[in-house]
């Protein structure tokens, strides 16, 4: 019960053992929940979470849930999300969702067990070199080799998780570490070694405003970084838009940055985004990136991308400008810093909205709009994976809800008929691309946001990977919705060898999957199914309704795509519509064909 | 665009802390993205804050060096980054031991050369000698080319800017 008393230092000796310091060290950092699983090398500091209760435990099924869980939690508060894990097979089951945080700049604290200091390199029972494993797949990594460099060396991990860009780091603690005595060291003493630059150069903002306001055929183009840079960031982004009267594109991490149903708004950019979003990428004479790291999903050929524009790119990350794209002007800062000081320049400036000025490059926009590039035709009984979607965003629209989705067709139409309005609402794997994420990743946000509704738009593939996670929803009493767009295919691979090989679908159908609605009611959930049109809104309704963890399997067209594509290696403005517009496979070249 | 560019040899400091791991940091930022390197040196050169220095010989196009740059500038333990090749004018030298065997005529032919490319004789024993050589990587080069020697150990390029340009501790204050 009494949290101040456990973690404080024994009376006698004066000194706290390394796990109260871990302990100690969580406090000061505000973590309020870590989401783990215990094993030989962390029972220490399991034995001290026992003992107090100002740092909540969540239980995962599987560690890589425990990742993605934290991921989850991060990504929907903007806080660190912090995870346990034993030493050997736990800290090598994190690999994919420390990869994945990565790849998505997610700060994430990981906490790995180790053998004794006296044991490393003797290949200990459970021991495996995890700051090696995981030295390419975080932003920094640590092994404690002494007590005293403990607290500071876990005061950086999180200073290291969030400053700047975002990512996950390590932190390997062996066991003799985390029992003998340990020195604390407060926040506040740990001397900072780590700084990033988080003011623009005024000079590039006066360069940037400069540009943005002669140019004729501009857009800005944003992405995750606006989310990590938060809130306030997204807003400045929306008034800045606003006040200039420009159209806006967003990546598929950037969802959420600007409202998605303000007419400025053109859609996802990249191979599955707009036909208006991305012929606006190509034809621009301006382009506004922020917090967006032009991906190869974005730009698609790079000869072919956005050739007569010049750009302005805003990143915290010197090392994501210039990196695939060359840019006239780089602003290296903080993204709500940077938006704040563009439209204090603009404003200084007296420039006032653009948009008659720029009103030849609205009606090009609206005849690309009137293109309606992502339509699809509901007939019949059988359910098109967007109108399930559609008819889900109807349903919950007004309740404010996080999306999580997991990997494949299915994501990519949540993306583009699900419109997010707000920032840390849409979570989704999008650099690694990991199945498996969406679901372990909603149970991070619904123990975040305990009354909010949280649904994992997921795949019937995806789902599998993480589905033993039921079990943590189920414990923690999480409403979870999981909304199933199950195709009974790995839709994504079936696409892609629909169009480039000859339709051979080796090995990508789903034979035996399970009854979900059962699978559902064996962990003590609620599942549901719909497999025709007319049960749709019922099935929506009562997954609503139904209180705790819910499993709606929607069985879709199994062979429906995804449009527009522009397939690998192509340019923006060869993007296909419609499986009538002509054949994918002949469009590909071979430099196309080797990108995933 | 990047690939009609022309790739270029750059020499690259980095002040980093001496810890564990350090190392392997920087070799796998260059072998996880497929960067070369040519040379790589490290010493500890201020025992007294723990700091050591990391002298790389690498080549690439600009955009590629800027790159390398910018995440090497990105690692925790890096302080500070140098590219001396476009920073100005700098000294870059290396030390290699070569060994040469072979019969009478072949060492004293050896001996001569070395005496006039100053090169130290370190050791001999019979039929074999060892010389140390300092100079930049291209003396060392023809060095090599005139001897034929049987084995070589090179120290890797050494290199520092001329001048005031000093690469030091900078200060890591917080930014807002
Ligand atoms: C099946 C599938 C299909 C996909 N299709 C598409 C698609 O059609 N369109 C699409 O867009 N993506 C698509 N993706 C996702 C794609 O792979 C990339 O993950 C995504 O495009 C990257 O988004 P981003 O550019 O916003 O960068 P992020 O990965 O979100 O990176 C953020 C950038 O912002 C910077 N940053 C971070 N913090 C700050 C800050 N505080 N201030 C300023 N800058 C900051 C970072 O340095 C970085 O450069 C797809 C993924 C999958 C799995
Ligand atoms: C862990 C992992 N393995 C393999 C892939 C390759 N992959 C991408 S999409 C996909 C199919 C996903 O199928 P499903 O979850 O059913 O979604 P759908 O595309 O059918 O909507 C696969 C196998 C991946 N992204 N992640």
């Amino acid at each position: 019960m009494n949290a101040q008393a456990s973690s404080a230092p024994s009376a006698e000796t004066n000194t706290r053992n390394g796990a109260q310091v871990v302990i100690e060290v969580l406090r000061e950092q505000g973590v309020e929940v870590v989401f783990g699983y215990p094993g030989g090398a962390v029972l220490p500091l399991y034995d001290e979470l026992f003992k107090q209760d100002a740092v909540r435990h969540v239980l995962v099924r599987h560690e890589q849930g425990a990742v993605h869980a934290a991921e989850g939690y991060a990504r929907s508060t903007g806080k660190v999300g912090v995870v346990l894990v034993t030493s050997g097979p736990g800290a090598t089951n994190t690999v994919t969702g420390l990869t994945d945080a990565l790849m998505d700049s997610v700060p994430v604290v990981c906490l790995t067990g180790q053998v004794p200091t006296h044991m490393i390199g003797n290949d200990a029972f459970q021991e495996a070199d995890t700051v090696g494993i995981t030295r390419p797949c975080t932003k920094h990594n640590y092994l404690v080799k002494r007590p005293e460099d403990l607290a500071r060396v876990l005061h950086e991990a999180f200073e290291v998780a969030r400053c700047g860009r975002p990512g996950p780091v390590v932190v390997d603690l062996p066991k003799n570490i985390l029992m003998g005595p340990a020195p604390y060291c407060p926040r506040h003493a740990v001397r900072r070694r780590y700084a990033v630059r988080r003011d623009p150069d005024p000079r590039r903002i006066e360069e940037a405003v400069e540009l943005l306001s002669r140019a004729e055929r501009p857009i800005f183009y944003a992405g995750g970084g606006v989310i990590n840079s938060g809130p306030r960031a997204c807003e400045l982004l929306t008034e800045l838009v606003r006040e200039t009267g420009y159209p806006i594109t967003l990546t598929l991490m950037g969802l959420g940055a600007f409202p998605a149903e303000d007419p400025q708004f053109l859609g996802m950019v990249g191979m599955h985004g707009t036909y208006e979003a991305n012929m606006a990428m190509y034809a621009c004479d301006l382009m506004i990136a922020v917090g967006a790291r032009f991906d190869d999903r974005v730009t698609g050929r790079l000869d072919g991308f956005s050739p007569g524009s010049r750009k302005i790119h805003i990143d915290i990350d010197p090392s994501s400008i210039n990196k695939n794209v060359p840019v006239e002007v780089a602003v290296v800062g903080d993204a709500e810093r940077s938006l704040e000081a563009l439209l204090q320049a603009w404003r200084r400036r007296g420039l006032g909205s653009r948009r008659q000025a720029v009103a030849g490059w609205w009606a090009q926009i609206d005849r690309w709009r009137a293109v309606d590039s992502l339509r699809f035709r509901q007939e019949g009984e059988g359910i098109k994976p967007q109108h399930a979607i559609r008819r889900l965003y109807a349903f919950v629209k007004d309740k404010d809800p996080i999306i999580t989705t997991d990997v494949g067709q299915h994501q990519m139409w949540a993306a583009q008929h699900f419109p997010i309005h707000k920032p840390l609402r849409w979570l989704t794997s999008g650099g690694l691309g990991t199945m498996g994420y969406g679901f372990p990743a909603a149970i991070g946000a619904q123990i975040a946001h305990p009354d909010k509704l949280v649904i994992n738009i997921s795949g019937d593939a995806s789902w599998i990977m993480n589905m033993q996670e039921m079990s943590t929803a189920m414990q923690y009493r999480l409403p979870v919705k999981v909304f199933m767009i199950n195709n009974r295919w790995m839709g994504m691979v079936r696409q892609w060898q629909d169009f480039f090989h000859g339709s051979r679908r080796a090995e990508s159908y789903m034979d035996s999957l399970p009854d979900f609605v059962k699978l559902a009611e064996a962990f003590g959930a609620t599942g549901l199914r719909a497999t025709k049109a007319s049960e749709l809104d019922e099935v929506i309704a009562a997954m609503l309704e139904t209180d705790g963890l819910v499993v709606a399997d929607i069985q879709v067209d199994p062979v429906e795509n995804v449009y527009p594509m522009i397939p690998g290696g192509a340019a923006h403005n060869e993007i296909k519509l419609s499986p009538e517009d002509d054949g994918v496979q002949e469009g590909i070249s071979e430099e196309g064909m080797v990108l995933v | 665009m990047k690939a009609q560019e022309e790739e270029r040899r750059h020499t690259i400091c980095v002040l980093v802390d001496n810890e564990p791991g350090v190392l392997a940091r920087v070799i796998g930022l260059f072998s996880g993205r497929g960067y070369n390197i040519d040379s790589l040196t490290v010493a500890e050169v201020d025992p007294r804050h723990k700091l050591s220095r990391i002298n790389i010989v690498t080549s690439g196009t600009t955009f590629v060096i800027e790159q390398i740059k910018a995440l090497l500038a990105k690692l925790v333990p890096v302080h500070e980054v140098q590219d001396l090749t476009v920073e100005g004018p700098h000294v870059a030298r290396e030390l290699a031991l070569v060994k040469v065997l072979g019969d009478r005529e072949r060492l004293v032919q050896a001996l001569r050369i070395a005496d006039f490319m100053h090169a130290r004789l370190v050791d001999s024993t019979p039929g074999g000698l060892v010389f140390e050589v300092t100079g930049s990587s291209e003396e060392i080069d023809a060095f090599i080319d005139l001897v034929e020697p049987v084995e070589v150990s090179r120290a890797g390029v050494v290199a520092i800017g001329r001048g005031h340009s000093i690469l030091g501790a900078r200060e890591t204050g917080e930014d807002g």
